[in-house]
């Protein structure tokens, strides 16, 4: 090698140290997502005009006592639906057909790191969107009651259910077909997963599979705990944890990276 | 003898299905440049993407640094630099910001300012990914590909699509990176990348390392060169073939316009110019050339390169 060069690109290989890559690719993700208008409508705009719409028109019997102590702990768990789910299934189904997430595995990031920068990145959403819909809910009328310990449990584990089931969707289908396979479960969900509708509107056997999916286990949950008072949900948490380990564990399984 | 390989990769088979990409490719790439010619289908990025640890190979080793890609690609990954043919960048975020992002990633990386002025990137300003032109994309990949100040740097087909300016500034920093000491392997389907770019070149055909050298060994060896002059048409071909060496070939190719095919030397070009002496005819347009990479990959394989 004759040539002299500037020195500019002398090499200096290292990684940084993991804490500081994952809260940068945490960072990122979340700016990716806030300035994303399609993920804003889903995480915000939708649960916010349901709060507000459904809290103040009297559109669905949602039974005895204010209508908002019904319907926010159903939002909070489709506001957990749209950010761990929708939103994370379509954004990452993006990210692996433009070759993002194939970029990244070959960064000093590891690929679990990626994982747990996505994680906090849909925790840090989740956080501005319960202070944001409490807020909205207080306004409104609300007044829960229950323990916050259980509060947290439920979102958590409803926050690994949704994930899972997102992530499983965003590894193994084209990045179109998570985008309309997603919209379509939220459509769905919220419509028969009693966030805005009692479960108890639809025929008993229809209730007994209803029941059963995780957006019901949540908003069931939650209202149980905010509305009612009730302890630990064991029922409902058992749901999610059982949606958490199979959504997860099939994730982990059958994720494609390119 | 230059320094320990950068790359090595022995026997490598890799298949898709039915489908034998590499079939037992072996190749040896040392600190410089190294350029991994061939035509599209060649096997050219799959070989590159095992050496980045992207693939498993069926069978056959893989070593860079030392290191194996899949095995030990913890220790690889900080001291590797990598340009996709495509793609990447998350299409909602801004070039100086994912630049910025995979910088963070790194202990020690390039003043990003600096290195987005280098590549022209600063006329992006805000644009989101997926609006950047194809050039600008194509820059923003491979300043993604050294901002970590690696070791060696794989680029695959850096300037596929690209005008001519900006294939230029991707070729100086080509060279500036090799002038800092850091090795690069590139794939190319353009002879001329090859020629202008690479200490070493390895030719791929269906799956396998045909000819490996630098530009001027592959020319030299693999292919003999061309002598042409021009004279009055019906000069005696057969007496011009006596006077030169057994190994060559002469023939006129229209009336008055001669060739000369074999290993011209100026002892060649000698007999040449005495045997017209010697019948009256005053050579013209008399032109010496030197076989190219081009040549050379057509003789090796029978394909046009560029498809």
């Amino acid at each position: 090698m004759t040539a002299t060069g500037t020195g500019m690109y002398t090499p200096k290989p290292g990684a940084a140290p993991l804490t500081r890559m994952i809260a940068a690719q945490a960072a990122l993700e979340t700016k990716m997502l806030l300035r994303n208008g399609e993920q804003l409508l889903l995480t915000v705009v939708i649960p916010t005009l349901l709060l507000v719409l459904f809290s103040t028109v009297d559109i669905v019997d949602t039974g005895a006592g204010e209508a908002v102590d019904f319907l926010a702990p159903g939002i909070l768990a489709l506001a957990v639906m749209s950010t761990a789910f929708t939103g994370q299934a379509i954004a990452t189904g993006f990210e692996r057909r433009y070759g993002v997430l194939k970029r990244l595995a070959s960064s000093p990031l590891p690929r679990w790191g990626l994982m747990t920068a996505k994680t906090l990145s849909v925790l840090v959403t989740e956080v501005l969107q319960v202070v944001l819909l409490t807020v909205i809910a207080f306004a409104l009328g609300w007044s829960p009651h229950g323990n916050p310990f259980a509060v947290l449990l439920l979102l958590v584990l409803g926050t690994a259910a949704f994930s899972g089931l997102g992530l499983l969707m965003a590894g193994t289908l084209k990045a179109e077909a998570t985008l309309a396979a997603a919209n379509l479960v939220f459509l769905l969900l919220l419509v028969g997963g009693g966030v805005i509708v009692p479960l108890d509107k639809f025929p008993a056997a229809a209730q007994d599979v209803l029941g059963l999916l995780p957006i019901s286990a949540l908003s069931d949950g939650l209202r149980d705990v905010l509305r009612h008072g009730a302890g630990m949900p064991w029922a409902d948490l058992g749901i999610l944890g059982v949606w958490a380990v199979v959504g997860l564990a099939a994730a982990g399984k059958f994720f494609r990276w390119e | 003898m230059r320094s320990e390989p950068v790359v090595q990769v022995q026997a490598l088979v890799k298949r898709y299905g039915t489908k034998t990409a590499v079939d037992g490719l072996d190749l040896v790439a040392r600190a410089g440049v190294t350029a991994v010619l061939g035509p599209n289908g060649a096997g050219k990025t799959t070989t590159v993407e095992t050496c980045e640890g992207y693939r498993k190979p069926d069978s056959g080793t893989v070593r860079v640094l030392g290191l194996d890609p899949v095995g030990q690609s913890r220790e690889l990954r900080p001291r590797i630099g990598v340009m996709l043919q495509s793609g990447g960048v998350y299409s909602g975020s801004r070039a100086d910001e994912m630049l910025r992002h995979v910088a963070k990633l790194h202990a020690h990386p390039l003043d990003v300012g600096a290195l987005i002025e280098r590549l022209g990137l600063d006329s992006c300003g805000r644009t989101t990914y997926r609006r950047l032109s194809g050039g600008q994309q194509q820059r923003l990949a491979l300043a993604m590909a050294v901002v970590g100040r690696p070791e060696l740097v794989f680029l695959d087909e850096p300037t596929a699509g690209l005008d001519p300016q900006a294939r230029r500034a991707t070729w100086d920093l080509v060279r500036d990176l090799r002038a800092d000491g850091v090795s690069v392997i590139l794939t190319t389907h353009y002879m001329d990348e090859a020629e202008q770019l690479a200490d070493d070149v390895a030719i791929i055909d269906g799956g396998r390392v045909i000819a490996q050298g630098s530009p001027e060994e592959l020319c030299r060896g693999g292919a003999e060169n061309t002598l042409r002059f021009s004279g009055r048409p019906g000069l005696d071909v057969g007496s011009l073939l006596k006077a030169l060496p057994a190994d060559c070939s002469a023939a006129e190719l229209t009336p008055g316009s001669y060739r000369v095919v074999g290993k011209v030397d100026p002892q060649l070009l000698a007999t040449v110019t005495s045997w017209c002496a010697q019948h009256g005819v005053m050579p013209e347009k008399i032109s010496v050339e030197r076989h190219t990479l081009e040549d050379v990959f057509l003789e090796l394989t029978g394909k046009e390169l560029r498809s």
